[in-house]
């Protein structure tokens, strides 16, 4: 099935949603509104057999406007049959996440907001996945440098004076019940 | 006994814990022996590979994306290569596909013994680890004889081939081939029937095929719960259509159906690589014929003005590949191992991104684990068969 049959199966299935077909030279392409993405991935796995999301990533078009692509990648084992969504994300736009729908969804998110920003409306936990969790910025932006310093990121050393040592060990053994 | 007060205990568990498989780290919540809840924490082994391939020329992330898994380095660079030749448009001779679908099936099986031995290892069979590497050891050898490098090859270029295969591959090739079914024997005998080792992984660590689809685990995995999807036969790449061979799978989903499924793969991949063998004669074609990409013959480079110039434009410029974006997928040994590319036609890649199993696998350990017992933990992270540079990228 080529991106315009998958799109009049989709039409009457999730109404009010505009799709549009992309271009591509591997397998069927579909441009989806954000707001339609988690109808649209329900209706796929219920009534198109597309039971496996394979792949949440985005792409950084940075200066184009929407600035990003968030891109799913769904397979229907039963229909030997591959598909791929895209969202148009504007650069502080948002996409709800389809973990509801697909449970693997959730690091795949998470990852595309670590690497991108881009934040998953509804995600149960949208948090640091791959870089450390007081990282500032997002890497693979396109405007986020390739090399840059950064001071070392660590805790100031514990410095304990003899008599604060002492003083904590006196408390600690009044405390504790003999 | 009502008065006893028992509380659940918080146990951490890595990063630096010789069964996770690198670093992998576990906070796991215990109720005694039980496992309450497990938390996994990656990215210890992130190395922006992603970010730097987009820096370099398309063919110098060939390396880069080796060091991915770097179990099954050239299953990374085979998709990656696979991808950009479909922007590209390229088809390639018959004799660079079999060749490619030779070092993908012994890749398959290094993959495979270092994972029969560090899973062994991590039950109480810690004499497999020496049986597997040693056999390893072989196929790091033929590494070394086509590229000089055992690890990372960087055999697989986009266009084919770095060059043509050393003398003695062939002899070398079947030596391993005619000495390795004999080995999983032997890897058979120590495990299959061992009552240890069954009762650690009978009816441990369920994953059924709808649990692996739901959380997208595609490979190994969920063939061992009862699908029988591969790449190889559901989207034939590289002439894998024209071989004979079954994929193996099993139907009770647990530690020990994974475990028979992998070594029933090593004996297929066996099969596979023989048939490619024979196809491939000892010297021939190594890459397309497509001058934008592939540099010409030395020789010719000192001759001719041609040449010499598209030499030049290949290791200074780079080629550029039309704008787009394409997803081809593989089957590495620890499922599908997909590459997602964009261009936007110029001579660096827009974006690389690989699909990365081990990822998905560690995202549902969770579901495995939990109302397990925690000796059964380490049991199913082998099962999975996590790498954490494929994992963390």
């Amino acid at each position: 099935m080529d991106a315009n049959g998958i799109i009049e199966s989709l039409t009457p299935l999730v109404p009010g949603a505009a799709f549009e077909a992309g271009a591509s030279v591997d397998f069927a392409t579909v441009y989806v509104p954000a707001e339609h993405i988690v109808a649209t991935c329900a209706a796929l796995r219920d009534h198109l057999t597309f039971e496996v999301l394979v792949e949440v990533t985005a792409a950084d078009y940075l200066p184009r406007a929407p600035r990003y692509e968030v891109v799913y990648h769904l397979l229907s084992v039963a229909h030997r049959q591959r598909l791929r969504l895209k969202v148009r994300v504007a650069a502080d736009g948002t996409v709800p996440t389809v973990q509801p729908v697909y449970p693997g969804a959730g690091w795949l998110e998470r990852e595309v907001w670590d690497m991108f920003g881009i934040v998953f409306d509804g995600h149960n936990d949208l948090r640091r996945l791959l870089m450390p969790e007081d990282w500032e910025g997002h890497p693979q932006r396109k405007d986020y440098p390739v090399q840059i310093q950064k001071a070392a990121q660590t805790y100031a050393p514990l410095e304990v004076t003899q008599e604060q040592f002492r003083a904590s060990l006196e408390r600690d053994r009044v405390k504790r019940p003999h | 006994m009502a008065d006893i007060r028992t509380e659940t205990m918080t146990v951490n568990m890595g990063p630096q814990h010789p069964s996770t498989h690198g670093v992998l780290r576990l906070v796991m919540e215990l109720d005694g022996e039980v496992v309450q809840s497990v938390m996994p924490t990656i990215g210890y082994l992130h190395t922006g590979i992603e970010k730097t391939a987009e820096q370099k020329k398309w063919q110098q992330v060939i390396p880069l994306v080796e060091r991915m898994d770097y179990l099954a380095a050239q299953s990374n660079s085979l998709a990656y290569a696979l991808s950009v030749e479909k922007l590209l448009g390229l088809e390639m001779p018959q004799r660079v596909k079999d060749i490619r679908v030779l070092l993908a099936e012994l890749q398959r099986i290094a993959s495979h013994l270092i994972w029969i031995g560090t899973h062994g290892l991590e039950i109480g069979a810690v004499s497999m680890l020496f049986y597997a590497v040693r056999e390893r050891e072989l196929l790091l050898n033929i590494n070394e004889l086509i590229a000089g490098f055992r690890f990372f090859p960087s055999y697989i270029r986009i266009g084919g081939l770095r060059e043509d295969l050393a003398r003695g591959f062939h002899a070398q090739v079947k030596e391993f081939l005619d000495r390795f079914p004999a080995k999983i024997d032997e890897f058979e005998g120590l495990l299959t029937k061992n009552d240890i080792y069954k009762r650690r992984t009978e009816g441990v660590g369920y994953i059924t095929r709808e649990h692996a689809y739901a959380w997208g685990l595609v490979g190994p995995i969920a063939r061992a719960g009862g699908s029988d999807y591969d790449v190889r036969k559901y989207f034939p790449y590289s002439g894998y259509e024209t071989y004979d061979f079954k994929v193996p799978t099993a139907t009770e989903g647990d530690v020990y159906a994974r475990y028979r499924v992998r070594v029933a793969e090593m004996r297929e991949s066996l099969k596979i690589a023989q048939q490619a063998l024979d196809r491939i004669s000892p010297t021939g074609v190594f890459a397309c014929d497509d001058t934008r990409v592939v540099p010409p013959p030395k020789d010719k480079v000192y001759s001719e003005m041609e040449a010499l110039i598209q030499h030049f434009l290949i290791y200074s410029q780079g080629f550029t590949v039309p704008a787009g974006d394409c997803y081809v997928p593989v089957e590495g040994p620890r499922g599908e191992h997909g590459c997602y590319i964009v261009s936007d036609g110029s001579n660096r890649p827009w974006r690389v991104k690989m699909r990365a199993p081990s990822f998905m696998a560690i995202q549902a350990l969770p579901t495995v684990v939990q109302g397990g017992l925690i000796a059964d933990v380490v049991a199913v992270i082998g099962s999975t068969d996590v790498v954490m540079g494929d994992c963390d990228r």
